[in-house]
């Protein structure tokens, strides 16, 4: 067999992709075919190697398909310092275990103010009116006849990380626990400047108050320019029908913006000249900066990236060896140009691999192969746009926000790696 | 919208490849399928206030009024004092340091979301009208008439020290308050860069 040499890209073991492909380092023992005994060949059966599900006929499938029961425990986390008023709730995805850059609508994250509405589409309006020259209302079915085009987009909750931007030590947490308040999906809809069209936009309007049929009312402001750019009225998510948690029967969808301004359950559009300062954009969803200005209407989620494997509170599985580092990127501005990962603490960082598609304002997957050498080292990834953008360290980030400011936190991510293999949530 | 010199513009072309079958594209969206809203039903829905008093319906209330109803409906979650929690935190000014309940930071570190407050960082106290009226009690939301919700707002500014528990707040009123979150505002849309 030809050997090549397996690049090393930067210290602590990350490895040139393409060589590492080339070399034939992972197959180098795989193909050792037994010999076949030549004796018994007549009343040889075939049946004693395999498995036993592999001797029986197979059940039937089901009307709606769920995961194996191998895989039931893949679940979302309710986060538990959410205030405990019934339906404030906080829901996590879990990106360590998934790969590629879509969601499924089962574990999609999910943040609820005032809980879950349990709407019957039949009875379900949207209306626009405010500065508009024909207020109109349309019913789901009307909708469902629009002209619909189809986006994959992450959608992230403005608080996502927000522990590792206000606790003073890093907390022993999962990227589950840290980052699960980010996912990708595909959104199929109608762009709202459809609507809008329809409607006719007064030439002074600047804003539109958008609101749900939920039990909160939630609303949010959003400016006019963002609705007539690259909004969709969501139905659909992933091929299907909206889920009840992500807004059924329909949801505004603002790519690239801040999960909590795209309304779910969306049954009101007030066209106007100013932001009416709902609650959300008045306190929780404003940063606090370091001169004590309240920032607001700060929209799209700044450029970001975790490594997904291996992350928080997991175990190598082997002392030493070959691991592929994998992870996401994501930035509310555009595409991810670059992600660079380190495996010294930041010393050395080496590109790594960006796993098509680069979609604008969507995840992007990285990753690397990572020769480790069993000891104690640091894993970060540190993201760039197509802005030129680059993923602020921690301390960066905090130069800018008061102390105990917590949204769009977007710093970059450290994973100690102790001895043992275990992984944990680190400052550097 | 000028749409005309496209539409006169792209139907000659058409015209003159012989491919006229109709000038509408998804952009022009041939589905009017909207229905009219009528005045009356805008009337029933448009809830939302604006820092203007866009919205604000008659009524009135004063603090004085209000307390009674807050320990009732509003102290089971948001505390006695506004300040408890488990709820948001309705008093105070924002921050680790600068408020003076000595139980603060164990509660904030049991309710991250009590750091911030009414009173500390809302600039508009049309905000709060608003959002009491469309979803408080949390358990039933638009349950109260719009006297209670201005003495329920009242009573909220009252304990943020920002009026007197006498003053009757009514859709004029409300506009004469001052809140000490808007000097503090600084807005990031539009955008001024993208970092």
């Amino acid at each position: 067999m030809k050997t090549k040499l397996i690049k090393e890209v930067a210290a602590g073991g990350l490895l040139e992709r393409r060589s590492f492909l080339l070399s034939g380092f992972a197959l180098s023992s795989a193909y050792s075919l037994n010999a076949l005994s030549a004796s018994d060949a007549g009343s040889g059966r075939i049946d004693t190697d395999f498995p036993q599900w592999a001797k029986v006929p197979g059940r039937n499938d089901i009307e709606y398909g769920q995961p194996s029961e191998h895989e039931r425990h893949i679940k979302r986390i309710q986060a538990e310092n959410a205030p405990e008023t019934s339906m404030f709730s906080i829901w996590h995805t879990p990106i360590q275990n998934q790969r590629g850059i879509i969601t499924p609508n089962g574990l999609h994250f999910s943040v609820n103010h005032n809980g879950i509405p349990e709407i019957n589409p039949q009875h379900h309006t949207l209306r626009i009116h405010g500065m508009v020259d024909k207020p109109l209302k349309f019913d789901v079915e009307s909708l469902l006849r629009y002209p619909m085009v189809s986006t994959i987009n992450f959608l992230e909750c403005a608080g996502n990380t927000a522990s590792n931007a206000v606790s003073l030590t890093a907390l022993d947490q999962s990227c589950q626990e840290l980052y699960g308040q980010i996912s990708g999906a595909e959104w199929s809809g109608i762009p709202l400047k459809y609507l809008f069209k329809e409607a006719g936009i007064k030439p002074k309007a600047k804003w539109v108050i958008a609101e749900g049929a939920d039990g909160g009312s939630h609303s949010r402001s959003i400016p006019m320019e963002k609705l007539m750019d690259d909004a969709i009225l969501a139905l659909y998510q992933n091929g299907e029908r909206l889920r009840p948690s992500q807004g059924y029967p329909m949801r505004l969808l603002l790519p690239g913006w801040e999960g909590n301004a795209n309304i779910k359950w969306l049954s009101r559009l007030e066209v106007a000249d100013t932001p009416a300062y709902t609650k959300d954009e008045s306190g929780l969803y404003s940063d606090i900066l370091d001169s004590g200005e309240i920032q607001r209407f700060s929209f799209p989620m700044g450029v970001k990236s975790v490594i997904t494997h291996p992350s928080g509170k997991q175990t190598l599985p082997d002392k030493k060896g070959f691991y592929e580092v994998s992870g996401l990127a994501w930035s509310g501005h555009g595409k991810i140009k670059q992600v660079d990962v380190s495996a010294d603490g930041g010393n050395t960082w080496a590109k790594a691999h960006l796993d098509g598609p680069v979609l604008t304002k969507s995840l992007t997957r990285f990753t690397i192969p990572w020769q480790w050498s069993g000891t104690a080292t640091i894993l970060l990834s540190r993201a760039t746009d197509e802005h030129g953008s680059v993923q602020p360290t921690r301390n960066q980030w905090r130069e800018k926000y008061a102390s105990y400011s917590f949204n769009h936190y977007n710093g970059i991510q450290a994973w100690r790696i102790n001895s043992a293999g275990r992984v944990e949530n680190t400052y550097v | 919208m000028s749409d005309k010199p496209t539409s006169v513009f792209s139907i000659h072309l058409l015209l003159l490849f012989g491919l006229f079958s109709s000038s509408l594209s998804a952009e022009d969206t041939a589905t009017n399928l909207g229905d009219a809203l009528s005045p009356l039903e805008i009337e029933k829905y448009a809830i939302t206030v604006f820092p203007d008093g866009t919205n604000l319906p008659a009524g009135q209330g004063s603090a004085r009024q209000g307390k009674t109803l807050y320990q009732n409906q509003c102290a089971n979650c948001h505390g006695l004092k506004g300040i408890e929690g488990p709820a948001a935190r309705l008093a105070g000014s924002d921050g680790w340091f600068s408020f003076s309940d000595p139980l603060r930071i164990l509660r904030i570190d049991k309710y991250p979301v009590l750091l911030i407050s009414v009173g500390g960082l809302w600039p508009h106290a049309t905000t709060i009208f608003d959002y009491i009226r469309r979803a408080m009690p949390h358990y039933a939301p638009k349950s109260l008439n719009n006297n209670e919700v201005y003495a329920l707002t009242a009573y909220i500014l009252h304990i943020n020290d920002l009026i007197d528990q006498e003053l009757v707040l009514n859709k004029s009123s409300i506009l004469k308050i001052s809140m000490p979150g808007k000097d503090r505002s600084v807005l990031a849309w539009p955008e001024t860069n993208i970092k």
